[in-house]
């Protein structure tokens, strides 16, 4: 799967979960600044990342996923 | 108790009848019934397969988008009465408003009888098909009976107590009771309170249906709900919302609110006899309309209008209809009685405060509303239950009736203002 494939799906799960416009969700967005999450919505980000591209993210490793761009960096790195 | 007297502001209603107050307000008075066959599910191994569903319910009118994903049907229902009864009654909350109450003393008291009970299934099913480390981190607040108030209070800024009384069919009775009660101690000086329910799901038609408590007559579902006629098989379950703003008169008055009507008295106690049985001659709920009729001093004889739990099934009816003569004494023959559940099913945890807005706008609008599918008279059940059409009518006073398994019960008392 390409970057821009990942970038693409990533971005429709975090439109849909957050219910945010796909146009706000950039690279440098931070979850909780600029998206407004909160921590029980990081959690379902996660399953739901973790669900859609096969990837285990453990917990130590999630607390490092920050922004939209931490994310999909991290799947792009760790999809088999 | 005090001096201190409260009264009613804002109303918020979701039934099977429609959302908002003045829609379901108009189709009480049409005898409409929103009884239909079960749509959210295939209910077809369960003998009851009719039930109140309410179809016109659009979350994001009341209620931001994301939050909707993180609430359960149940407390949707309760946000979105909530936010139709804030504006109604315009309660002002905050200091930065005109007659704005201390947060801290307005109180969120909203409660359901099972609470988010479709997430609990969702949850559960999604357990067992990916495991149980995959479950929402939204289940648990989905499923919770004091998010409801805890939501409302967060939307609002009321600071006061918040908490969800869970009586089963009597929670939101007691929900307004204890509102009412907080507001005449002077703990708080505003309330917003009432129930709402959303049960109408595989776990909740099934387990009622298993216990013979609903109506099977799936051929006719408009005609099901016929409490106190003869022909009635158990009861229909509905869903919705019902939700009052109670203030503290002066404080009401020096804002200039619009004051729908006084609540004047509440009873609370216990059959303390069966599971779901209610005690034989209705002594519990007897005893229950006494307590209310004590704590407002009044007198049943001013008693014009009640608001009968009238579930529809055999058993609570004649039990009801006995209450109301031991109560009421020759007066019985003359008050009132009808139940709205013959419209919108029964509401179970909701069923309070639906039926506590239902009380109030009969006294202020002067007309009561009917019970539906009166066609065979039950020689227990011998009052006058406003049949099959609503009736003009100026009284003083209207009782509402809750009684719940467990054998508990709690009954309001109503006064024109």
């Amino acid at each position: 799967m390409s970057t821009s494939a990942i970038e693409t799906k990533v971005k429709g799960i975090i439109a849909d979960q957050l219910g945010v416009g796909e146009d706000e969700i950039k690279p440098e967005s931070s979850f909780i600044e600029d998206l407004g999450a909160d921590s029980l919505d990081i959690v379902e980000l996660v399953m739901a990342m973790e669900e859609e591209f096969e990837v285990e993210i453990p917990d130590e490793e999630a607390e490092n996923i920050k922004t939209v761009g931490d994310a999909i960096n991290y799947i792009t790195t760790h999809k088999k | 108790m005090s001096h201190r007297r409260v009264v009613i502001t804002g109303t918020g209603l979701i039934s099977a009848l429609g959302t908002g107050t003045e829609k379901n307000w108009q189709a009480l008075l049409a005898g409409t019934s929103g009884i239909s066959l079960v749509t959210r599910f295939d209910p077809k191994k369960i003998d009851t397969r009719i039930a109140g569903e309410v179809k016109d319910f659009e979350p994001e009118k009341f209620i931001d988008r994301r939050e909707v994903r993180r609430m359960d049907l149940y407390a949707q229902y309760a946000m979105a009465a909530a936010a139709m009864a804030v504006e109604e009654s315009g309660l002002p909350v905050g200091p930065d408003v005109p007659h704005g109450y201390t947060p801290e003393r307005v109180g969120v008291i909203v409660g359901s009888g099972i609470g988010g009970i479709s997430s609990l299934e969702e949850q559960h099913r999604k357990g067992l098909e990916k495991g149980f480390d995959r479950l929402s981190p939204f289940f648990i607040i989905q499923m919770i009976v004091n998010m409801a108030p805890g939501l409302i209070s967060m939307r609002y800024n009321c600071k006061g107590p918040n908490w969800a009384p869970v009586s089963a069919c009597a929670t939101s009775a007691h929900a307004i009771g204890e509102a009412w009660k907080s507001i005449k101690l002077g703990e708080t000086d505003a309330a917003i309170a009432g129930g709402a329910e959303a049960a109408i799901t595989p776990l909740g038609l099934g387990g009622f249906s298993v216990m013979k408590a609903l109506s099977t007559r799936n051929d006719d579902p408009a005609a099901a709900s016929r409490p106190f006629d003869k022909d009635r098989d158990g009861f229909v379950m509905g869903e919705g919302a019902g939700m009052l703003i109670l203030e503290e008169l002066e404080a009401a008055k020096k804002r200039g609110a619009r004051i729908l009507a006084e609540l004047v008295g509440y009873g609370a106690n216990s059959d303390a006899y069966h599971v779901t049985q209610p005690a034989p001659e209705g002594e519990g709920a007897a005893r229950c309309m006494r307590l209310a009729l004590q704590s407002a001093g009044m007198n049943p004889e001013q008693v014009g209008y009640i608001n009968a739990h009238g579930t529809s099934t055999p058993f609570n009816d004649a039990n009801e209809t006995k209450a109301i003569k031991a109560v009421f004494g020759d007066h019985a023959r003359k008050v009132a009685v009808s139940s709205t559940k013959s419209m919108t099913g029964h509401m179970l945890g909701a069923a309070g405060g639906y039926e506590g807005v239902v009380s109030a706008l009969a006294l202020s609008r002067n007309i009561l509303p009917p019970t539906i599918n009166q066609t065979s008279p039950d020689p227990e059940c011998d009052l006058d239950y406003v049949p099959n059409a609503a009736r003009e009518a100026k009284v003083d006073a209207v009782m509402s009736n809750s009684f719940g398994f467990g054998g508990t019960n709690a009954v309001l008392l109503f006064k024109r203002f």
